[in-house]
């Protein structure tokens, strides 16, 4: 639908072949595309106006660096300035209290139970003892759910039956204190800013339990109402941080700008996906390049490296630099990719691909290919994985019909994996294991 | 019916509460702009902010504004008290499109699959559903088929009894389309008017699960012998334009009928199914304005245009609500 903004902009601006210093022309035919950009985002229309208006005041007058085209060197700026007014660096957890408390706050369906049994999840991961407290008395079975979510975790769930928000929150303070809890999750109840009576009980529960964290749960779809709910739970419940979720869709998250601008609370954490542990720390840089249309290479590297199992991969490397790779292996490094999630989500990440213009079946094509490399590996015999070599014609029509494929896609993967071998001897001097940014863990042989 | 009556009026005043700061958004501007001599270019500027602040979105907003120039031109209007009419004129052709109540079959039973991304409100519109129908006499069932978000098919059960409708259900994890198989299998077998689908949340880009609900709608199609009644997107009034990509994808995937816009009681807008009914041609059917058992009613364009831009600014009299 549209391209990032850098193609937009270049194209607008292809024109221009001023040299130098960045014209007041150059600048404005730029931010007009700047704003369209924005407001697609769904970014509030107040913000949008000031953050141009800014923008525009820097660029002017503003060296074009070296090899730089006017266009580029407005993106650079832009991407600049969002980074800035993002929040220049990330801002974690402030967890003092003994136990500490976390009370997650926001409108229906934004997320809250599902991000309380992430969050719980991630500080377990990080040595801690979470408590999850569920306090919506209002949602049909929404206690329940907290409870199956925190049942999948392996995570202590409380409760009370027809108690009032606040006295469950208070009591589940008490029990994480009584049974050595250092962190209390508070999941509370949907609730609109303008219900007086709801925020109030929300104020209630702030006042019972003190927390360390006031987190307001935010949907990334929001669109240009992101500003009014994030004030007024802002006004009431004085916030610490903001968590914005469902950003595995292709919503741009323009609200992440929105909500920041008004509360000026730092967002701590961003949901990407359905999986219980699908809660990541809020990149500002990632998230200026995803507002602005530009990709997110880095999520999908950090994605890659938490997934892949890092002693895996190292006795992989070793077999290769050994020359001893084997379809086994490379099996092992196909379910390893695949672990990193459907193709389609990882392909959304990289430059370029934007998920609104990459054909859906792209990426479900090429996931096709992955299962069917799969079965054929799947139907070789174990010696034959470690000697290709010895298949012959007999052997491929076999292992062709056994998974469902034809001798041509045999041929293929075998050619693909000698290729990938050859590939392999080129690395194999020693100390090349364990240079690079990352590494050496991420060499994949991924046949094209 | 005195208490259907005062209901409606209810409903009205609520939705007109909920869409206030809608209205102070667009009224302040429109205000300002009747009380000017002349319309001059700055109108539309202003015109342009107050619509792209109610999520209209831009393509929309820019079409609409260039519609009621072209109007002002061919009608010879300079008096800036006419905008705010002709404006709520365009909207309101936008939003009437053919088709804009829900479809009852003639055939029992009638089938509705309820789908969306995830948290606009599906299972509680399915309850609030559940409940008027069951007060219209009908018989009801709700087909459990999210089998995948925790305690979901538990948030049915508690819709079912509370309006006093049959449950399908399977085990957490199972497969939906069977729950939707089974769900119409027993409102045959037990001859329910209305059979209800609830889905689990997914968003548009998950390929695999705009598959797995593909899966569900042709076992309906099957079952059924038409495919169903109506494929209703729940779309969440808080949403931004990522509201016209779900509508896109979801359509071209389950062929959606209409949309239940829902949580239209905060100060969200819902100007994003504007720019859905002006591109895609999908109607609103109903509207969530609360969370009482009541507050989902049929959508009437009349009543969401005047919500939007009060009669005061029109200078004409209230014009008679045929709707709900």
């Amino acid at each position: 639908m549209f391209n990032t903004l850098s193609e937009r902009l270049q194209a607008s601006l292809r024109r221009l072949r001023s040299k130098g210093r960045l014209s007041e022309a150059d600048v404005d035919q730029a931010l007009r595309e700047v704003r369209l950009a924005l407001l697609e985002a769904d970014v509030n229309f107040k913000v949008v106006k000031e953050f141009v208006a800014r923008v525009r005041e820097k660029a002017v007058g503003e060296e074009v660096l070296g090899s730089f085209t006017p266009a580029q060197q407005v993106v650079k700026i832009v991407h600049q300035e969002l980074v800035r007014l993002l929040g220049s660096e990330r801002a974690g957890l402030r967890l003092s209290g003994h136990p500490a408390v976390i009370l997650l706050v926001g409108l229906q369906g934004s997320g809250k139970t599902t991000t309380a049994g992430k969050l719980g999840g991630l500080l377990r991961r990080e040595g801690h003892r979470p408590l999850l407290v569920a306090c919506d008395i209002y949602r049909p079975a929404a206690r329940e759910q907290l409870k199956i979510v925190g049942q999948k975790l392996g995570l202590t769930v409380f409760t009370l039956e027809g108690a009032a928000p606040a006295d469950i929150a208070g009591a589940g303070v008490e029990e994480a204190r009584r049974r050595g809890f250092d962190v209390v999750i508070i999941d509370t109840a949907g609730r609109l800013h303008v219900d007086e009576e709801m925020m109030e009980e929300a104020r209630t529960i702030r006042q019972r339990v003190s927390p360390d964290e006031v987190l307001l749960v935010v949907d990334a779809m929001t669109g240009q109402d992101a500003v009014n709910v994030a004030q007024e739970f802002h006004r009431s419940l004085q916030l610490t941080g903001v968590v914005l979720t469902k950003l595995d869709g292709d919503a741009r998250g323009g609200a992440a700008l929105s909500v920041r601008e008004v509360t000026g609370v730092p967002i701590k954490f961003v949901g990407v996906g359905e999986k219980l542990d699908d809660l990541e720390p809020f990149f500002p840089e990632r998230m200026a390049s995803r507002i602005l249309g530009m990709g997110d290479v880095l999520t999908l590297i950090e994605k890659a490296q938490r997934q892949i199992d890092q002693d895996e991969a190292r006795r992989l490397t070793e077999k290769m630099l050994r020359r001893e790779f084997t379809l086994d292996d490379f099996l092992e490094q196909i379910q390893q990719v695949r672990k990193l999630g459907p193709l389609d989500q990882l392909l959304g990440m990289l430059p370029g691909f934007n998920r609104l213009t990459l054909p859906q079946t792209a990426a479900a094509e090429s996931e096709k290919q992955l299962k069917r490399v799969e079965a054929m590996i799947r139907s070789m015999t174990p010696q034959e994985r470690r000697h290709p070599e010895i298949i012959d014609a007999s052997r491929r029509r076999r292992i062709a019909q056994g998974s469902g494929t034809t001798v041509q896609d045999v041929n293929r993967l075998l050619k693909e994996f000698e290729q990938v071998r050859q590939l392999m001897k080129g690395l194999s001097g020693p100390g090349k294991a364990g240079k690079g940014r990352s590494g050496g863990r991420l060499r994949l042989p991924f046949p094209r | 019916m005195a208490t259907a009556e005062s209901g409606k009026r209810n409903w009205f005043a609520r939705l007109r509460e909920g869409l206030e700061r809608t209205r102070q958004a667009l009224v302040q501007p429109l205000t300002d702009l009747v009380r000017r001599g002349r319309i001059d270019e700055s109108v539309f500027d202003e015109l342009e902010a107050a619509l792209l602040q109610a999520d209209v979105g831009l393509a929309t907003t820019e079409a609409l504004i260039s519609e009621l120039r072209d109007t002002l031109r061919k009608q010879g209007i300079s008096e800036p008290a006419a905008i705010p009419g002709l404006l709520r004129d365009l909207m309101r052709a936008r939003l009437e499109i053919p088709g804009g109540r829900l479809v009852r079959s003639e055939q029992p039973p009638t089938v509705y699959l309820f789908v969306g991304v995830n948290g606009t409100g599906k299972t509680s519109s399915i309850g609030k559903l559940a409940v008027n129908l069951r007060e219209e006499g009908f018989n009801v069932l709700l087909g459990a088929a999210d089998t995948f978000r925790a305690a979901a098919r538990e948030q049915l059960a508690a819709w079912a009894e509370r309006s006093g409708a049959d449950l399908v259900h399977h085990q957490e994890g199972g497969d939906p389309a069977a729950v939707a198989y089974d769900a119409i299998r027993a409102a045959r077998s037990r001859g329910a008017d209305y059979v209800l689908i609830d889905t689990a949340g997914r968003l548009q880009t998950r390929t695999n699960l705009m598959q797995e609900l593909q899966k569900v709608y042709r076992v309906v199609e099957r079952e059924l012998g038409r495919p169903a009644d109506e494929v209703l997107l729940v779309l969440d009034a808080t949403t931004g334009q990522n509201g016209l990509s779900q509508a896109r994808v979801f359509r071209e995937a389950v062929g959606v009928t209409g949309i239940v816009l829902t949580k239209l009681d905060g100060t969200a807008k819902g100007g994003v199914v504007l720019a859905i009914a002006s591109e895609l041609k999908l109607p609103v059917k109903l509207v969530g304005v609360g969370e009482g058992l009541h507050d989902l009613r049929p959508f009437s364009a009349e009543a969401f245009v005047q919500a939007l831009i009060p009669d005061e600014l029109v200078g004409e009299k209230t014009v008679s609500m045929n709707d709900p």
